[in-house]
C-alpha cells in the first residue's frame, strides 16, 4: 500500500483511459466533450509510457511521450477547426443532431 | 523511521493525492453540465498528472505538459466553447429522446475494457533479459532535460523534424478549414491600385460654352 510501484501508475492510467472511453460512448451533449475525452485517453497513454520509462530506467518512453504530446496538440487543433466549420454550417454541434451521414 | 521510510511515505501520500484529484476531475469532465466547467476540469486533470510526472522524475515532460496542454490546448478549447455559445446547453446524461440502447452497451464495453486492462497489469511480468536489452538507460548524473536533449537532437532527429512537419500541416489545415471569403466586403486590391495609370483615371475634354460636360457616361 505504502510502496508505490509500477502497478499503481498503470492502474491510474487504466482508470483514466476507461473514463475517457466512457466519456466518448455515453456523451449526448456536444462534440467538444468527446474531443476532451480523446485528450484524456492520450493522457492515460502518456502516464503508462512515462511510468514504464522511469521504472525500467529507460529514456525511450519519455521521448515517445513527447511525440504523442505533439500529435495530440495537432489533433486538438484540427478537430476544433472542424467543429467550428461544422457549427458555422449547421448551427449545432449536438451529438444527436449530427446525422448528415445517416450513420 | 529512517529517511528512506519518510521518502516513501511522502511519495505514496503525494501519489494518492494527485491521482485522486486526477480521477475525480476526469469523472467531473465527462459528467458536468456546463462545457466550460468541463474545460476547467480538463485543466485540473492535466495539472495533477504533470505533478505526478514531476514527482517521479520526468520533470521535462511534466513541464512540457503544463506548457502545451494548460497553456495552449485548454485555452484553445476554452476559446472554441465560448465562441460557439454551447456552454449553456443542458446535459442529458442517461436521458435520450430516442430510446436507444447505446448507454448499457457503452457501459458494458467500458467495464470490459477496464477489467481487461487490470488483468493485463496484474499478470504482467518483466522479460528476464529486459534490463540488458535496453537502448537508452537513464544517466543518473545528468538532469532529465539534459539527457532528453542529448538523444532528441541526435538519435531521434528525423522523428523530431517529422513532428515539426505534423505541426505545420495541422496549422495549415486549421487555417484553411476555418478561413472564409466574405462577399460584399470592400477591401483593398493592391495590384489594381498600383497598376492604375493616368489614361484610366483622367480624361481631358474640351468643354463647349453653355453645354457643360456629361459626367454620367
Amino acid at each position: 500500500m505504502i510502496d508505490i510501484g509500477l502497478g499503481h501508475y498503470l492502474t491510474l492510467g487504466a482508470i483514466i483511459f476507461t473514463i475517457g472511453v466512457v466519456g466518448i460512448f455515453l456523451n449526448r451533449k456536444n462534440i467538444i466533450v468527446i474531443l476532451m475525452s480523446i485528450e484524456l485517453i492520450l493522457l492515460a497513454v502518456n502516464i503508462n509510457l512515462v511510468s514504464f520509462s522511469i521504472f525500467l530506467n529507460d529514456l525511450t518512453g519519455q521521448i515517445f511521450a513527447l511525440f504523442i504530446l505533439t500529435v495530440a496538440a495537432a489533433e486538438a487543433a484540427i478537430g476544433l477547426a472542424i467543429i467550428v466549420v461544422y457549427y458555422r454550417n449547421s448551427g449545432t454541434i449536438r451529438v444527436e443532431e449530427i446525422n448528415k451521414l445517416k450513420g | 523511521m529512517n529517511l528512506i521510510d519518510n521518502i516513501m511515505l511522502a511519495h505514496s501520500i503525494f501519489f494518492y493525492t494527485f491521482s485522486f484529484i486526477a480521477i475525480v476531475s476526469a469523472i467531473m469532465l465527462t459528467v458536468s453540465k456546463n462545457t466550460v466547467h468541463s474545460v476547467f476540469f480538463l485543466i485540473l486533470d492535466f495539472i495533477s498528472v504533470s505533478c505526478l510526472f514531476i514527482m517521479i522524475g520526468a520533470e521535462f515532460l511534466g513541464m512540457m505538459m503544463l506548457i502545451i496542454y494548460v497553456g495552449a490546448v485548454a485555452v484553445l478549447f476554452l476559446f472554441v466553447v465560448m465562441m460557439l455559445n454551447v456552454a449553456q446547453q443542458t446535459n442529458e446524461w442517461f436521458v435520450s429522446t430516442k430510446n436507444s440502447s447505446h448507454i448499457p452497451v457503452g457501459l458494458l464495453i467500458s467495464l470490459i475494457i477496464f477489467f481487461e486492462l487490470i488483468i493485463v497489469i496484474g499478470g504482467w511480468k518483466f522479460k528476464p533479459d529486459l534490463i540488458t536489452s535496453m537502448s537508452l538507460p537513464i544517466d543518473q548524473n545528468s538532469t532529465n532535460t539534459h539527457s532528453i536533449g542529448n538523444v532528441l537532437y541526435t538519435d531521434y532527429i528525423h522523428i523530431f523534424q517529422l513532428s515539426g512537419m505534423i505541426l505545420l500541416v495541422a496549422m495549415i489545415g486549421a487555417i484553411i478549414l476555418t478561413f472564409r471569403q466574405r462577399s460584399g466586403l470592400k477591401r483593398q486590391s493592391y495590384f489594381s491600385q498600383i497598376s492604375r495609370e493616368k489614361s484610366d483615371g483622367v480624361q481631358l475634354v474640351d468643354v463647349e460654352s453653355n453645354k457643360g460636360v456629361n459626367v454620367d457616361d
